[in-house]
C-alpha cells in the first residue's frame, strides 16, 4: 500500500502527461502480481466496492483528537482526507533510518560541557519519540489486502477496519488509503493513460490494450504475463469493442488548389464531441456502449443515449445535446459533462444525442474496408432502421467546387445547417474512394474550420506556468476597454497559454518580469495603462455569454495569435465588439 | 521572583533588563545573544554580539566584516555573568551553531530555545535537553498535521526519481544555511556519492560547514557546467530560484523542495514543486509537544508560528501558557533568501 501511495502521491504532483506514464510504467515493472493489477484497476477506475462517506472519517478522528486541534487543522488546510491523513495518532512508527531520538551522532564540532541538569538526550524524550509496542510484527499492509477486504466487508464492520489500516500506515500511505475508500482518487491520470502504461510493459500500443480491455478483469494478471512475453494474448470476448477511430488533418486554404473537388464528399463538423457509439447481442442478451475518441468507456453518464441503441451495429458519430429539434453549441454540453451523477433532472434538461457521420460495423459485418461512399449508403439506412430520434445523420453539404463550399462555410444556415448553424465548427472533406483508416492518415480526410474570431486585447495578468514552463510567465490574462465607473477601464475577457512561439514567450517573459506592477503569489499583474502594456492578438474559436465573468461572456479555445509590439494598448478592442460577435454568432454568421 | 522581571519583550524582541542584552533582537541594541544565524535571528548593526563561534562567523559570511561593534564567542555550557545573571548556551539542533540560551537569576532559569530540533542531524551539535522554570519555545510547525517523518524516506524518494528520470536534471530547494548542508550530509548517508551540484548562494556557506570538519563529499558550482553535464545530477539552490530564469540551463528539471511545509499540499502545488521534500529543521508537533513536557517547565511562552494550538496544549496539560508577538521572527522559512 505504501508504494503504491507513493505512486499517487507523485503523479497528483507531476504536471507532464510523459512523466506520468514513466513513473506508472516504473510502478508496474516493479511491483508483483497481484499487487499491480489492482493498482491499474484503481487507476483505471475498475474498482466496484461500497464506497465510505467523508461522515465516517470525520467520526473516526474526532474519536481520536481533541476537538480545538481538530478544528485548527482542518482550518488550516481545508482538506477533511489530508487533515485527517496527518493528524491520525501514529500507533506504528516505523523505525526511520535515521533516528528520531535525539541521542545519534554525536561528537560534532562546537560541542561543549553541560552541566548536571543538563540532560543529553532525556529519557523522556527518547520515549515520546520511538518506543511503540506495535513496532514489531506489523506486516505491510497491501493494497490487494485493501481492495479484497473492502469488496467483502460488511458496512458495520468497516470503521473499525478502516481505523486499523489508517493505524498501520504513513502520512502517504492514510491519505491514499482515505482517498480509495472515499472514491476520490484523482491524481490527474486517465484510465487511456494507465492502459498505456501498462501497454509500455512490452511492445504493446495502448491500442492494443484497449481493445482487449473490455474483456479482462483485475487484477489482469493474463494482460501482464502477455505483454512480458510469459503467455500468448488474452482473447477478447467483448462483442462491442471500440474500434480506433479515423482522424483528420487541417486543411490550409492553400491547400484546395492541389485537390480536385469531384473526389470528394463535405459534411459539417459539429462542436460537441467525437464518439463511438457500439451495439451486440451476447447471450441474447443486449450490450450497448458509447466510448470516447480515446476509447474511454462513457456509457455511465449518457444511459439516454445508451437506451437508444439497440441495432448491433457501430456508429462513427458526434455527441451534442438537443433540445426542442435543436443541436445546441458546445458549452451547453460542458455543463452535462462537468456533472458526476446523473439525475433526472440533467437527462431532461440536457437530452443527449448522437449525429451520425459514419458506419463502422453493421451487425456482424465489418464497413471499415469499404469506400467512404459505400459506408455512407449503408449509414443512411442503418439509421433510417435504427428510427430513434436521439440518433440521426449528419448530412452531406452539397458543392460542385471550392467557391460553393467556402460559401457554405461562411454561412452554414443557408447551407443547409439552418438552426444549427452555431455548434458548426466548420467543414469535414473526406475521400469518397478510402477506406475507414485508424490514425491520421494524410490525404484522406480534411477538416476545414470556420475562420478563428479574433481580437485585439490587452495583457493584464500572468501566472508561471507548469512542468517545463515553471520558469516562464506563461498563462496570460488579458482584456479589453469598457466603460467603468470613472471612463475606461480594462476588463479581464479570457485566459491564454498557448498559440505563441518559444521564442515569443521567451519575449513576453522578459517584458512580464520588468513591467510586474503587483505579486499575487504566482501571479503578476502587468502593467496595462493607454500608453503602456502590450497587446494580443488573440484569436479563438467561438464566444458566448456567461455570468460567471465580468465581461459577461467567455471565449472557446483563446490562443495568442500575434504579438502586437506595435500597437499602444488604447487601441485595442473594446467590449462592445465583443458583444456584437456574440449576436453574430447566434445568428450563425460569424467569420 | 517572577519571570517577568528576569525577561520581557520590548520592541526590540526579547530582552533582560538586569543584564542589559536582548535576545534574537529585531532591531539594533546595545547588546545582543543571538541563537542561531538565521536571517530572522540574527541581523547585523548590533553594538555586541555574543553567540557560538560558528553563529558569528556565518554572521560574518553574511553581513559583512563589520556586521556588530564587537563580538564575543561562547561555548556551549560554558556560564557567563552577565551583571548578576547567568547565562548559558546549548546546542539546539537547528543548524550549525544554533543554540538555546539559558537565563537565570534569584534561583529562576528561562530558556529561550530560539529554533531548534529533536532528530539527528548530521551538520549540527545534537538538541540538548535544558530542565527549567519558564521555556520559550517556537511554534513554526506547531499544529498536530505536521508530522516530519522520516528524511530518510525523504532522501529515498528523491534518489527512486533520479532512478526513474536518469536524463532529468533534479534540482532541490532548500534554504542555504543549514538545509542544503543537512541535506547533502543525508544524501551522503544514504550512500549517493556522485557529486552535487551548488547554485552559487549555497557556495560559501557550504565551504564554511566544510572548514569546520563536516565531510560533504564531492561538490561542485552549477556556474560554468553545461546542460548535459547536469543530466542525471542534483543540484542544491535557494527555493525561489526553482521558478527563475536561472532554472532554464537545467535539462527538464524536476523540482524538489525540501522543508517541513511540503506537508501541505496546496503549498507544494502553489509552488510548482513536483517532488516535495519533507524535511525540516524545526521540531514537529510531536517533537515540540514532547520537548516542552520534557524541560519541566511550567510555564510555557510561543513565539513565532501556530501559537494557538500549542497554548490549547499546554492549556490542557495543565501549564500556564501564552503567545509572545515578536514581529519579523519566521520570515526566512516563509520567503526563502533568494538570489545569487
Ligand atoms: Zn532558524
Ligand atoms: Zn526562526
Amino acid at each position: 500500500m505504501n508504494r503504491f501511495a507513493e505512486l499517487l502521491d507523485r503523479l497528483a504532483y507531476e504536471p507532464a502527461r510523459n512523466n506520468k506514464l514513466r513513473l506508472m510504467t516504473d510502478y508496474l515493472r516493479s511491483t508483483a502480481d497481484p499487487e499491480r493489477g489492482w493498482a491499474l484497476a484503481a487507476l483505471t477506475g475498475s474498482l466496484s466496492f461500497q464506497h465510505a462517506k467523508p461522515g465516517l472519517i470525520r467520526q473516526l478522528i474526532a474519536e481520536r483528537t481533541d476537538p480545538v486541534l481538530f478544528e485548527l487543522s482542518y482550518d488550516y488546510l481545508g482538506d477533511l482526507s489530508e487533515t485527517v491523513a496527518l493528524m491520525w495518532p501514529a500507533q506504528h512508527s516505523p523505525l526511520p533510518s535515521e533516528g528520531r531520538s535525539a541521542s545519534r551522532d554525536g561528537g560534532k564540532p562546537g560541542e561543549g560541557g553541560h552541566d548536571g541538569e543538563v540532560g543529553n538526550p532525556s529519557p523522556d524524550l527518547a520515549d515520546a519519540r520511538s518506543t511503540s509496542p506495535s513496532v514489531v510484527d506489523v506486516q505491510e499492509l497491501t493494497l490487494t489486502s485493501v481492495v479484497e477486504t473492502l469488496t467483502t466487508l460488511g458496512k458495520a464492520q468497516l470503521p473499525q477496519q478502516l481505523a486499523r489500516w489508517l493505524d498501520s500506515l504513513d502520512e502517504t500511505g492514510r491519505w491514499a488509503l482515505i482517498k480509495l475508500v472515499t472514491g476520490g482518487l484523482r491524481v490527474g491520470v486517465s484510465a487511456r493513460l494507465a492502459k498505456t502504461a501498462v501497454a509500455a510493459l512490452g511492445t504493446a500500443d495502448a491500442q492494443e490494450v484497449e481493445l482487449l480491455w473490455p474483456g479482462l478483469v483485475p487484477p489482469y494478471v493474463n494482460l501482464f504475463a502477455w505483454l512480458e512475453g510469459r503467455a500468448g494474448r488474452p482473447t477478447n470476448a467483448d462483442p462491442a469493442p471500440f474500434r480506433p477511430p479515423m482522424l483528420a488533418h487541417a486543411l490550409d486554404d492553400s491547400d484546395l488548389a492541389t485537390l480536385d473537388p469531384a473526389d470528394f464528399l463535405a459534411e459539417w463538423k459539429w462542436d460537441g464531441i467525437r464518439v463511438q457509439a457500439v451495439a451486440a447481442a451476447r447471450d441474447g442478451r443486449q450490450i450497448a456502449r458509447l466510448y470516447s475518441r480515446t476509447g474511454e468507456d462513457i456509457s455511465a453518464s449518457f444511459p439516454d443515449l445508451i437506451d437508444a441503441l439497440h441495432l448491433p451495429g457501430a456508429i462513427d458519430g458526434e455527441l451534442l445535446i438537443r433540445r426542442a429539434g435543436r443541436v445546441q453549441p458546445f458549452n451547453v454540453l460542458q455543463q452535462r459533462l462537468n456533472r458526476k451523477t446523473v439525475t433526472p433532472k440533467l437527462l431532461s434538461e440536457f437530452p443527449a444525442h448522437l449525429r451520425a457521420y459514419d458506419l463502422l460495423a453493421d451487425g456482424d459485418q465489418d464497413l471499415r474496408g469499404l469506400a467512404f461512399a459505400e459506408r455512407r449508403p449503408r449509414l443512411e439506412d442503418f439509421v433510417a432502421r435504427l428510427g430513434e430520434e436521439r440518433v440521426d445523420l449528419s448530412p452531406l453539404v452539397a458543392f460542385a467546387n471550392w467557391q460553393d463550399l467556402a460559401a457554405a462555410r461562411a454561412d452554414p444556415t443557408a447551407a443547409g445547417a439552418g438552426a444549427d448553424a452555431p455548434a458548426v465548427e466548420g467543414l469535414m472533406l473526406k475521400r469518397r474512394e478510402t477506406q475507414y483508416l485508424p490514425g491520421r492518415p494524410k490525404g484522406p480526410w480534411w477538416k476545414w474550420k470556420r475562420n478563428p474570431l479574433i481580437i485585439d486585447a490587452v495583457l493584464m495578468y500572468a501566472q508561471r506556468g507548469h512542468g517545463k514552463r515553471s520558469s516562464y510567465y506563461s498563462d496570460y490574462t488579458f482584456g479589453v476597454w469598457a466603460q467603468g465607473d470613472s471612463g475606461d477601464e480594462l476588463v479581464p475577457v479570457g485566459k491564454a497559454y498557448f498559440g505563441f512561439t518559444d521564442e515569443e514567450l521567451v519575449q513576453i517573459d522578459r517584458y512580464v518580469r520588468r513591467n510586474t506592477t503587483e505579486r499575487f503569489g504566482p501571479v503578476r499583474e502587468v502593467v496595462h495603462k493607454p500608453d503602456q502594456g502590450l497587446v494580443l492578438e488573440v484569436a479563438f474559436e467561438g464566444l458566448q455569454h456567461s455570468t460567471r465573468h465580468k465581461s459577461g461572456l467567455a471565449m472557446r479555445f483563446p490562443r495568442i495569435n500575434r504579438l502586437r509590439w506595435d500597437k499602444p494598448p488604447a487601441e485595442a478592442d473594446r467590449l462592445e465588439r465583443l458583444q456584437s460577435m456574440i449576436a453574430q454568432i447566434e445568428r450563425g454568421l460569424a467569420t | 521572583m517572577r519571570p517577568e522581571n528576569i525577561l520581557a519583550l520590548t520592541l526590540a524582541g526579547i530582552c533582560c533588563k538586569r543584564g542589559s542584552f536582548h535576545i534574537d533582537p529585531t532591531r539594533p541594541v546595545e547588546r545582543a545573544l543571538i541563537t542561531h544565524a538565521h536571517s530572522d535571528h540574527a541581523r547585523a548593526g548590533h553594538g555586541a554580539v555574543l553567540a557560538t563561534q560558528e553563529t558569528l562567523d556565518l554572521m560574518r559570511l553574511r553581513y559583512g566584516e563589520n556586521f556588530a561593534g564587537s563580538t564575543q564567542a561562547v561555548r556551549y555550557g560554558e556560564a557567563l555573568a552577565l551583571d548578576g545573571v547567568t547565562v548559558t548556551f546549548h546546542p539546539a539542533g537547528h543548524v550549525l551553531g544554533s543554540a538555546q540560551i539559558a537565563v537565570e537569576a534569584d534561583g529562576l532559569r528561562i530558556v529561550a530555545s530560539g529554533d531548534y530540533k529533536n532528530v539527528a542531524d548530521p551538520t549540527c551539535a545534537p538538541f540538548a535537553l535544558v530542565r527549567c522554570d519558564v521555556f520559550i519555545t517556537e511554534a513554526t510547525f506547531a499544529l498536530p498535521v505536521f508530522r516530519h517523518g522520516d528524511p530518510g524516506g525523504e532522501i529515498a524518494k528523491l534518489l527512486h526519481s533520479l532512478a526513474v528520470f536518469p536524463e532529468r536534471a533534479h534540482l532541490v530547494g532548500a534554504y542555504s544555511l543549514g538545509k542544503a548542508q543537512r541535506l547533502i550530509a543525508l544524501l551522503r548517508q544514504s550512500g549517493y556519492t556522485n557529486p552535487i551540484y551548488l547554485h552559487g548562494a549555497m557556495e560559501s556557506i557550504t565551504r564554511y560547514y566544510e572548514s569546520r570538519g563536516i565531510a560533504l563529499g564531492a561538490l561542485r558550482a552549477v556556474r560554468g557546467a553545461d546542460k548535459a553535464e547536469l543530466a542525471g545530477t542534483i543540484t542544491i539552490c535557494p527555493p525561489s530560484a526553482l521558478n527563475e530564469p536561472w532554472a532554464r540551463r537545467f535539462p527538464d528539471p524536476v523540482n524538489a523542495f525540501a522543508s517541513g511545509w511540503m506537508r501541505v499540499r496546496a503549498r507544494a502545488r502553489q509552488q510548482g514543486v513536483a517532488l516535495p521534500l519533507v524535511i525540516s529543521d524545526h521540531a514537529d508537533w510531536d517533537g515540540l509537544t514532547a520537548t516542552v513536557a520534557a524541560t519541566g517547565a511550567n510555564e510555557i511562552w510561543v513565539t513565532h508560528g501556530q501559537e494557538d494550538a500549542l497554548v490549547h496544549w499546554c492549556g490542557t496539560r495543565g501549564l500556564k501558557a501564552c503567545p509572545l508577538d515578536i514581529a519579523g521572527y519566521g520570515e526566512e522559512e516563509d520567503n526563502g533568501e533568494a538570489t545569487e
